[in-house]
């Protein structure tokens, strides 16, 4: 069969785009929090006043006459990123993993001009990565040098983690490992793995990558099911503060390990996609409503939350 | 709980509504079901000449159709410039007439009067005037009084009623070989309808002589044939047949309007000389629906709805009101379906150029549009510009593209081409930036997926929206914009899953 039955999918607790739409982020996330989420400057505000980690900030560039002087924030670091404050779906990042004299190199080994470096830059202050196409600021962050312990995983990129939170609780998550299809992103739809994440462990429970289920990662042929998250106890508490400091009911977390600094938040998403559920291998809706069964009014310290979902939703 | 109660009470009143004002409209003001079809619709014109007195006021009455069976009486007008004019029905009388009126006229004058009539099978009863008088016609000596007496007993003797009697004098006046008494009559009164009316008032049988107009399509100068209507009181009601004197049978009156029932004068003229009354007719095929709406009577009882703006606007408004059939569309494909668009409601305006294209066009010029437009666009991208003046530049390549196509087409004779002027060139130029950006974060395939998506909703929404049944329905029946709402915001509540999310999920349920 080409097409699944809708009610098995239903048996299986699979949550759907448009009741993820109605049910769950038009429910739970207030329309007039998401600019503290859809603008990761205002994000990173509210984390530093959280004291929830985030990337070093190297520089913001918002207005075009700031754009030659960009060379300034990046001369000196051995790697950054440039992205728009406002960029969805990750449009938008330059990765530069290497900088040798001024010429600077992307995870792929291809060289980027200070040029080009320029003109990304402008075409993200024009709007152009931006919801509605809205004049944006370009944000300049430090690279994010990553933990060894992923060593292999991941294929020019950043390997982050995806923590869907609800209502403060962590109810489940994923890593996201790029590859040369991705072109070092970590988006699933453009080709990155994603590989389930035990919410006990930090281990890893299933991976897809296109949605099929696969074992080992494709550019490294490392087996998938090796992987397990340092300072996982850690990470799973820092996603789930993200709750307090944003007010968002249903929440997408990207955490992201550092070498030297640990977990580290990366942004956040207003609008999580369902992909967590095929990495996983397991609907989320069945996590969903054991929360929800809670009452509206929990009062649980984030150690409380962070325990309750390691209690319920290891498998 | 309650604010679903509400929700659901809202979508079935906005349903029930547009169901009950589009079934009332329906019922009410006869508005067909499907288009296309056609009542036929008289338009006849009378065409009134004499020669004015010198200093004398000049009056002209011409009796008008009055309403029957048959027929519907959709408008009439007048033209004769000077002439003071008016419509005189007099219902007492049971007359209908429009008079003309001037101090003074020199020369020939010409009149005209036009009526429209609707032919409307459904209009079967016709409005019967009381029975005329008998008038005591004399004959002109004695022996033609006793020939016609002659032949009113002989009549008489083979006849049952009214009709019968004036089909036996009819059979006697028209025979090949008349008798005796038929020819002294006739000797002296050649018009053989004067004589059956002299006959018949001998004979004590109501009857009057009316005008009628033989209804063929494109004839020009034609008179009123005069004929006669015989009456006749049976239970208290009145029958009435229509006889032509040269012509033994009652006459059949489908294809003959009434057009003088006032059994005195056509045209009644002082002031003038030498009078002549001619008509021309045509024949239209109108839709039942502009038939409908001409009707004069139904007049202000359109007046709260489109039709009631000038046609310019109504024709505007056809457009409009198709736009919700398309959102619909819009709205399945992608709640229900899950399909991708570039721009949630660009395959809606697609759509509309699509319509004013024809699909076939619309497709290889929307196709090449983008295509040329991605190619040109990947050129720009190095330029390192701003957005709003690439956005400009691909507005006006689009532009030059368009006029560059017209031309091309035109030169090869190819016509059709230069329909690609009706696409919207700022949408067409954002699909384009659009794509093109895509293009280079997401690579070919997702522009393929996407676009592909959106000219795939397009041709659905140009199927429902160029669909004959659907632009008359959505038009004429303002209800079905809240049936189309109803629909809508219960989309909207839909948590289900997505068509392409069966697929996608997938996986999940094969992996044990």
């Amino acid at each position: 069969m080409f097409l699944s039955n809708p009610f098995e999918l239903k048996r299986r607790g699979i949550l759907g785009m448009n009741q993820r739409n109605s049910a769950y982020i038009g429910r739970y996330n207030p329309r007039k929090l998401y600019p503290l989420v859809d603008n990761k400057l205002k994000t990173k505000i509210i984390a530093r006043k959280a004291n929830v980690t985030t990337p070093a900030l190297l520089g913001v560039i918002s207005i075009q006459a700031e754009v030659a002087g960009v060379e300034k924030y990046i001369k000196n670091c051995s790697g950054f990123v440039i992205k728009p404050a406002k960029g969805s779906g990750g449009k938008g990042i330059l990765v530069i993993t290497k900088v040798i004299n001024g010429r600077y190199y992307r995870p792929n080994g291809n060289e980027v001009l200070l040029d080009d470096v320029q003109r990304h830059v402008t075409n993200i202050l024009a709007g152009l990565f931006s919801l509605g196409g809205s004049a944006d600021v370009a944000i300049v962050e430090a690279l994010i040098l990553f933990d060894n312990a992923f060593d292999g995983f991941s294929f020019e990129g950043v390997p982050d983690v995806r923590i869907i939170v609800f209502k403060g609780f962590p109810v489940m998550a994923m890593m996201r490992l790029s590859t040369a299809a991705s072109d070092g992103k970590a988006n699933l739809h453009q080709g990155a793995v994603g590989v389930g994440i035990d919410i006990k462990t930090g281990k890893a429970l299933h991976a897809v990558q296109f949605d099929k289920p696969i074992k080992y990662h494709p550019d490294t042929n490392k087996e998938l099911a090796l992987l397990t998250v340092p300072k996982w106890d850690r990470l799973i508490w820092l996603a789930s503060s993200c709750y307090e400091m944003s007010g968002m009911g249903y929440l997408g977390t990207d955490m992201v390990l550092d070498r030297d600094l640990g977990p580290m938040l990366l942004e956040l998403n207003a609008r999580p996609g369902l992909a967590i559920q095929i990495a996983n291998g397991q609907g989320i809706l069945p996590r969903l409503k054991l929360v929800e069964s809670l009452g509206e009014n929990v009062s649980m310290s984030v150690d409380e939350r962070v325990q309750f979902c390691q209690k319920n939703f290891s498998q | 709980m309650k604010a679903r109660f509400v929700f659901f009470a809202l979508v079935t009143g906005l349903f029930s509504l547009g169901v009950l004002q589009t079934v009332q409209r329906h019922i009410s003001f006869n508005i067909p079901w499907v288009p296309g079809v056609t009542r036929t619709i008289w338009n006849i014109d009378a065409k009134i000449t004499f020669n004015a007195l010198v200093n004398s006021p000049i009056t002209a009455s011409l009796t008008t159709p009055k309403a029957q069976k048959g027929f519907v009486q959709i408008s009439q007008s007048a033209a004769s410039p000077g002439y003071g004019l008016s419509y005189l029905d007099n219902n007492e009388q049971n007359t209908k007439k429009v008079q003309w009126t001037i101090r003074s006229a020199e020369g020939k004058q010409t009149l005209y009067y036009n009526i429209q009539m609707m032919v409307d099978n459904k209009n079967q009863k016709n409005p019967t005037a009381d029975m005329p008088p008998i008038i005591d016609m004399p004959y002109s000596n004695s022996a033609e009084s006793t020939a016609g007496n002659a032949l009113i007993k002989e009549a008489l003797k083979t006849s049952a009623d009214a009709f019968s009697l004036t089909r036996e004098i009819l059979k006697k006046i028209n025979a090949e070989e008349p008798s005796q008494n038929v020819k002294l009559l006739l000797s002296n009164n050649n018009d053989k309808t004067k004589l059956l009316m002299t006959l018949l008032n001998r004979a004590k049988i109501a009857s009057r002589h009316i005008g009628a107009l033989n209804l063929e399509d494109g004839r020009r100068r034609q008179h009123l044939q005069i004929l006669v209507e015989v009456f006749e009181m049976k239970n208290d009601v009145i029958h009435t047949q229509i006889f032509e004197a040269n012509s033994t049978n009652s006459i059949r009156t489908d294809n003959l309007l009434l057009w003088d029932q006032s059994g005195v004068a056509l045209l009644e003229l002082s002031g003038g000389e030498h009078s002549n009354v001619s008509f021309s007719m045509i024949k239209q095929e109108q839709p039942a629906l502009s038939a409908i709406i001409q009707k004069t009577e139904n007049a202000q009882l359109f007046d709260f709805s489109i039709h009631s703006l000038p046609v310019e606007d109504q024709a505007l408004f056809k457009g409009i009101l198709m736009i919700p059939l398309g959102v619909l569309v819009v709205v399945l494909m992608r709640v229900l379906i899950g399909l991708k668009t570039s721009g949630t409601f660009m395959p809606v305006l697609i759509a509309m150029a699509f319509i004013q294209t024809s699909l076939i066009t619309g497709i290889i010029g929307f196709t090449l549009l983008v295509a040329i437009g991605l190619f040109i666009r990947s050129y720009l991208s190095q330029l390192n510009l701003l957005l709003v003046s690439r956005i400009s530049t691909v507005i006006i390549m689009v532009i030059l593209l368009i006029a560059m196509f017209g031309v091309l087409s035109y030169k090869l004779g190819l016509t059709e081409g230069l329909k690609i002027t009706f696409f919207p060139m700022i949408i067409l130029s954002w699909t384009i930036e659009r794509m093109s950006v895509l293009w280079e974060e997401e690579g070919p395939k997702e522009v393929l997926l996407q676009g592909g998506g959106s000219l795939l909703v397009a041709i659905f929404a140009y199927f429902v929206m160029s669909n004959d049944i659907a632009r008359h329905l959505m038009f004429n029946f303002i209800g079905l914009q809240f049936v189309i709402m109803s629909f809508v915001l219960l989309l909207g509540s839909y948590t289900g899953y997505r068509l392409l999310e069966l697929r996608r999920f997938k996986p999940l349920v094969d992996q044990e």
